[in-house]
């Protein structure tokens, strides 16, 4: 048996990259240092050597200037990719975002699509402070027209990418840049994950944690620790947030009878909230719990080293709700 | 007078389309004042003499993008009237399926690709749609029309950059229709909300070529136009036009109170001009002034232009009945088109 074959998150994305453009004259990609300089985290290092400046385009610090260019584009024939460097800046292009492309085809009954992909780096970590380190998630999942995704393994990125891609409507890819640097084990050639799937990480039966993007990690290793406690933990990635896969999340649900839900985003009408109210909904009669919501802190996301771990769940607190739920504490 | 500048076949074709435009909306406001349907909408009228010439001097493939006074444009541009009057009443039958109405109209069919009711966000999407000319290296153009207001939106300054960087296709047609208006720009141009004492100077300052015509002659727009046109089709980049416009003082209120119908014969007779507008009708209309100029320089003669002015009643009054009768949107269609 051959070694599976593996690479980085940054790696993995950029395989998806350089296979859609290679297949799909118009598919470009529009961002700030994207070009030459290959991208403040390399995100973007060789598809301007490969493709050349016409469709790998640097744009100038006009995100909404720029975002406006790319929902044209698409109108018009092209599969823009847009790059936000930082998920903080998404706020720049909100207005076209979610006034323009996520309701150019409702509003046009069809008339016109508008196959795009916003992609943002998010996370906290790096110490960059208040505006360098969110993850506005959420604030797109509210809006019907736009799809939502939010890879956690070198796998998913790459395929969620291609499926973003390939999608006829505007897809907003997060990725978390902490992720950049993970290895794993990724499908070579042509691989698409479809949007809309969750994936269950790892099996267990006595609590299902549903995690988003970094914390699927979090949870992951937090699992390890009640194993040596042998509480048996099942981690659930969504990978979409929008569309939501509820069968997915409610089967494992149903299974093991209690859930924890786990997003980095904010938790105050966050992600953690949908998700948990959705399990609620649909599993009331199986649940022996009620659902736990592990978000980031409501607050902005301080600089300093001592200051900006505490913002974040990490596997320890995960595992003591977890804990808690599983001895009838909660 | 300088109509005698531009062809028979050329005149009377934007005179049509000035006809198409102001019967239309004339129809429109009395089909909202009978209750056909309930919404906000924003008119046109006074504007015409801008738009038909700008859509006249177009070609079949180029593009358009237009704000929320945009009934002109469409019906302008000659997307199907009977589909644009569904549409504002929210048919079925409407462009839009009814999920759109008056404040989004769009014809993927005539290259009409957007009605934005965002402030400026047209000039977002005709960049972008003449970028995406450019790219596929296609010799049209695209044009964004918008009002000074869009001028105070930093989209549309942060557009002008990337078109002049980027030498986009794109002719920026800026319909100045501040004098007259409600609010603080009262007083006309310069207006009291903005720093500039001309709006040309804003595109000028990123060196896009700049264009101030009275919009209210066919001639003066046309050859503006055409310029503009050419300009962008030989790859000289973008292209900003002021066009100082009168607007109707009727469409200043909130809920457009149309006082008469537009009769043509006003242009020969002042006589028949009474009523609170007849300052604007006499002087300023510049659906009046067209058909003076065309009778004028011998284009047309006063019957010739009355029969086209019946044709085109005939053609909204077909438009209004077509929306009336038109079913409304199945209840069960209501989640169609939200994901592609």
């Amino acid at each position: 048996m051959l070694n599976p074959r593996t690479v980085t998150y940054r790696a993995a994305v950029l395989e998806a990259l350089f296979g859609e453009m290679r297949l799909d004259d118009s598919v470009i990609m529009l961002g700030e240092d994207i070009g030459a300089a290959g991208g403040v985290f390399k995100q973007t290092e060789g598809l301007f050597a490969q493709f050349g400046a016409e469709r790998v385009i640097d744009t100038p610090i006009s995100e909404s200037g720029a975002f406006g260019i790319a929902v044209g584009a698409a109108m018009t024939g092209q599969r823009p990719i847009f790059e936000v460097m930082f998920g903080d800046f998404i706020t720049l292009i909100m207005d076209q975002l979610v006034n323009q492309a996520a309701k150019i085809a409702y509003m046009s009954a069809g008339q016109f699509r508008v196959p795009l992909v916003v992609r943002t780096a998010v996370g906290v970590g790096g110490n960059l402070g208040p505006q360098h380190s969110q993850s506005l998630h959420a604030w797109l999942t509210h809006i019907p027209g736009l799809k939502v995704v939010m890879p956690s393994t070198p796998a998913d990125a790459k395929g969620l990418m291609a499926a973003a891609i390939r999608d006829d409507g505007p897809v907003v890819y997060f990725e978390d840049r902490m992720l950049y640097n993970l290895r794993d084990t990724v499908p070579e050639g042509d691989y698409v994950v479809p949007i809309g799937s969750a994936e269950v990480k790892r099996t267990g039966r006595d609590v299902t944690v549903i995690a988003t993007g970094r914390m699927v990690h979090t949870a992951l290793a937090a699992a390890e620790l009640m194993a040596k406690d042998d509480i048996s933990v099942e981690v659930v990635d969504p990978r979409s947030l929008v569309p939501l896969d509820i069968d997915t999340l409610v089967a494992s649900v149903k299974k093991t009878s209690r859930a924890v839900v786990v997003d980095g985003g904010y938790r105050q009408y966050g992600v953690t909230g949908e998700i948990a109210a959705t399990v609620a909904e649909y599993a009331f009669d199986w649940l022996d719990a009620p659902v736990i919501r592990i978000g980031g802190a409501d607050v902005p996301i301080p600089f300093s080293k001592t200051l900006e771990p505490l913002v974040l769940p990490d596997a320890q607190r995960i595992a003591r709700e977890i804990a808690a739920l599983v001895r009838g504490q909660r | 007078m300088t109509s005698k500048a531009i062809d028979r076949r050329t005149g009377l074709s934007i005179f049509d389309r000035m006809l198409m435009m102001r019967h239309f909306e004339e129809s429109v406001i009395q089909l909202y004042k009978q209750g056909r349907f309930v919404s906000h909408y924003h008119i046109y009228i006074g504007q015409e003499a801008t738009g038909g010439t700008v859509l006249e001097a177009l070609g079949e493939k180029d593009l358009i993008c237009t704000t929320h006074r945009n009934h002109g444009h469409i019906i302008g541009r000659g997307c199907d009237p009977n589909k644009a009057m569904a549409e504002i009443l929210g048919r079925e039958t409407g462009f839009n399926g009814g999920r759109g109405g008056t404040l989004h109209i769009s014809d993927a069919s005539r290259g009409f690709l957007s009605t934005s009711a965002i402030v400026g966000g047209c000039a977002g999407l005709a960049t972008g749609a003449a970028f995406g000319l450019k790219v596929k290296r296609e010799p049209n153009v695209a044009v964004g029309f918008f009002g000074d207001g869009s001028l105070e939106e930093g989209l549309v300054i942060e557009s002008f950059n990337i078109a002049a960087l980027w030498k986009l296709p794109v002719v920026y047609v800026c319909e100045n229709n501040s004098a007259g208006a409600m609010g603080p720009q009262q007083g006309g141009y310069p207006t009291a909300i903005t720093a500039t004492d001309s709006f040309t100077r804003l595109p000028a300052a990123y060196g896009i070529h700049c264009l101030k015509v009275d919009g209210t002659d066919i001639g003066a727009v046309h050859a503006a136009a055409t310029e503009a046109i050419k300009r962008c089709r030989a790859g000289n980049g973008p292209v900003f036009i002021e066009a100082f416009t009168m607007r109707w003082p009727g469409s200043s209120p909130l809920w457009p109170e149309l006082a008469t119908v537009t009769d043509l014969n006003q242009a020969w007779d002042a006589s028949l001009i009474v009523g609170p507008n007849a300052d604007w009708v006499q002087h300023h209309d510049p659906l009046l002034r067209a058909a003076r100029e065309l009778v004028a320089a011998g284009h047309a003669s006063r019957d010739e232009l009355m029969a086209r002015d019946k044709d085109a009643r005939s053609r909204v009054a077909a438009a209004a009945n077509f929306a009336i009768e038109s079913p409304m949107p199945a209840p069960a269609t209501v989640t169609n088109h939200v994901f592609a």
